[in-house]
């Protein structure tokens, strides 16, 4: 993958309001997108993921720092060069925001003709468009005669048709069922692989930024808590809000967290071999295994069991001490979540 | 009570309401919806806010709008006298109309407009679209169904005030309706007119549901 940088934000606040009523959504963001890859941006509602998207094409202005998109900074340019820089910066919704009086193809066709290009060249490109999202047959169908996957793919050709470098999406895949969403998802996926774009994805779900992001900033409470690989993140959460996502879809409940907890970390080599069992064995003792989720990520097999130790801090020591002589990581759960 | 010479006149009674009708609406449309349009593009939520441009039409609007039209009629009398060289008669009836109207229709297409979801809006902008595309390619086609439907409200108000304005000079039904009903005493007359006047009321509006239905795309 390329190192150059694509979208690049440095020191961003974004204060709504002023005076005593202002709310400050984003504080002092840094943050650096590479170009080809998949960026997800992950956060709780509220923490402030949809106003640092909106900053990436200027819908939202930021109060302070600088966005720089593709070499250009947008707070630089006047208003038709910003027009004009929007149009290399594609945008998909959670609610695919689809021109509900127009047909598929003349959606797709909308960004082109306002930016001038001719009728017909544009529905050669919608009819393109439409083949790549594999919807030939549905171009005189309106919106509401689509189903909302159906719809989604609709507004990633619509955002496609003017060959930007860069697609961000809102939550693209929320309002979408889980079959349709790992349909849009390996869509995404694919368009990333093909054609070279940049997309950054904005969500709420860590199901979605395991399955095709390969980076990930964690944003809370209005500040960038946690930005790496998405394997790393996966096998070693450092933040409490990185473990909240984490374990957010019911995988882990509050309560089972308890004193003495260790997470023992596959990170791709020992999957196989039984581990916890051998331990077991050697030391004499049970422990409570209390979670366990292996999952491949980029093709590798990576996960994690949490155990608790027994109550004797003897035998406890005893099985860290055998995890480090067989090399196997693993961190001690000290935190609630 | 079929004299040709009474049917004579209701028919020209017809043609002249339907003419000050749909003229008096298309001159309010041709002011109203620029005001519309603008109303809601200026507004602080708007795609492009102009408080003080806001604020003026505002007032402006709900002044206009707050004259009840037979004042508005006198009060506009030289204006009329200016425009058309009378103030009696069917075209003499537009002026005002146009003035009581156009507010209305601007108030009817704010309506409209502002249905429009906003995240289409945002779509568009996203596109980089400009604040005069997203009026003509997004505001509008989009709000179709509800200016239609608007449209049909506005013509039969204004249908029934070019009925009003019989009162003071105006020609068609209206006119006929106070003229023989009131004046003369000739209540069959004046039942005559209002039946005619509820019918053609009742077609515009079937024909505005008609369209309303046709141009909406939301549906199936």
């Amino acid at each position: 993958m390329e190192e150059r940088e694509m979208i690049a934000i440095r020191g961003l606040t974004k204060t709504f309001g002023a005076g005593a009523g202002a709310v400050t959504a984003l504080r002092d963001i840094d943050l650096s997108i590479r170009a080809g890859e998949i960026f997800g941006i992950i956060g709780l509602s509220g923490a402030g993921k949809s106003t640092l998207v909106r900053c990436m094409n200027y819908l939202e202005h930021p109060t302070e720092g600088s966005v720089t998109v593709d070499g250009k900074k947008l707070g630089a340019l006047n208003r038709k060069e910003l027009l004009n820089a929007r149009r290399g910066i594609g945008m998909i919704f959670q609610q695919f925001n689809l021109l509900m009086q127009k047909t598929a193809l003349e959606n797709i066709c909308f960004p082109l003709e306002i930016a001038g290009v001719s009728k017909k060249d544009a529905i050669d490109r919608a009819r393109e468009l439409l083949k790549l999202v594999e919807l030939e047959d549905r171009e005189k169908a309106y919106p509401a005669q689509l189903s909302g996957g159906q719809k989604q793919r609709i507004a990633i050709a619509r955002a496609l048709a003017p060959k930007p470098k860069v697609l961000l999406c809102d939550e693209a895949t929320s309002a979408l069922d889980p079959t349709t969403t790992r349909s849009i998802l390996s869509l995404l996926k694919e368009i990333n692989r093909t054609l070279g774009i940049t997309i950054v994805v904005i969500t709420h779900e860590m199901s979605v930024i395991e399955e095709i992001c390969d980076r990930v900033a964690i944003i809370d409470h209005s500040r960038i808590a946690e930005v790496g690989d998405v394997s790393d993140i996966f096998m070693n959460p450092k933040t409490d809000i990185a473990r909240k996502l984490l374990y957010a879809s019911g995988r882990l409940g509050e309560e089972v967290l308890g004193e003495r907890c260790l997470r023992i970390i596959f990170d791709g080599t020992q999957t196989s071999s039984p581990v916890i069992c051998d331990m077991v064995l050697e030391c004499g003792a049970p422990v409570n295994i209390l979670f366990a989720d292996t999952k491949t990520i980029e093709g590798k097999m990576h996960g994690y069991t949490l155990i608790q130790l027994p109550e004797n801090r003897e035998i406890g020591d005893k099985m860290k001490k055998y995890l480090d002589l067989h090399g196997v990581q693993y961190l001690e759960e000290a935190y609630h979540v | 009570m079929f004299d040709p010479q009474i049917v004579k006149l209701f028919g020209e009674g017809i043609l002249e309401t339907l003419y000050m009708t749909f003229v008096s609406t298309a001159l309010s449309y041709l002011l109203g919806l620029p005001i519309g349009v603008l109303l809601t593009t200026s507004a602080p939520d708007g795609i492009s806010p102009r408080p003080v441009l806001y604020r003026t039409l505002d007032i402006v609007v709900n002044i206009l709008r707050s004259v009840p039209f037979l004042i508005l009629m006198v009060c506009v009398l030289g204006l009329t006298r200016f425009l058309v060289g009378t103030t009696i008669g069917s075209t003499a009836v537009i002026p005002p109309l146009v003035i009581a109207a156009a507010p209305y229709v601007g108030r009817m297409v704010e309506g409209s407009l502002k249905e429009v979801d906003h995240g289409v809006i945002e779509a568009a902008q996203s596109m980089g679209a400009t604040v005069f595309q997203i009026i003509t390619r997004v505001l509008l086609p989009e709000s179709t169904p509800s200016l239609l439907n608007g449209a049909a409200i506005v013509t039969t108000t204004i249908l029934s005030y070019s009925a009003m304005a019989g009162a003071l000079g105006g020609g068609g039904l209206g006119a006929i309706a106070i003229n023989y009903g009131y004046h003369r005493f000739q209540a069959d007359m004046m039942w005559i007119a209002v039946v005619l006047l509820v019918l053609l009321v009742q077609l515009i509006q079937l024909i505005g549901d008609r369209l309303v239905v046709r141009s909406d795309k939301r549906r199936r």
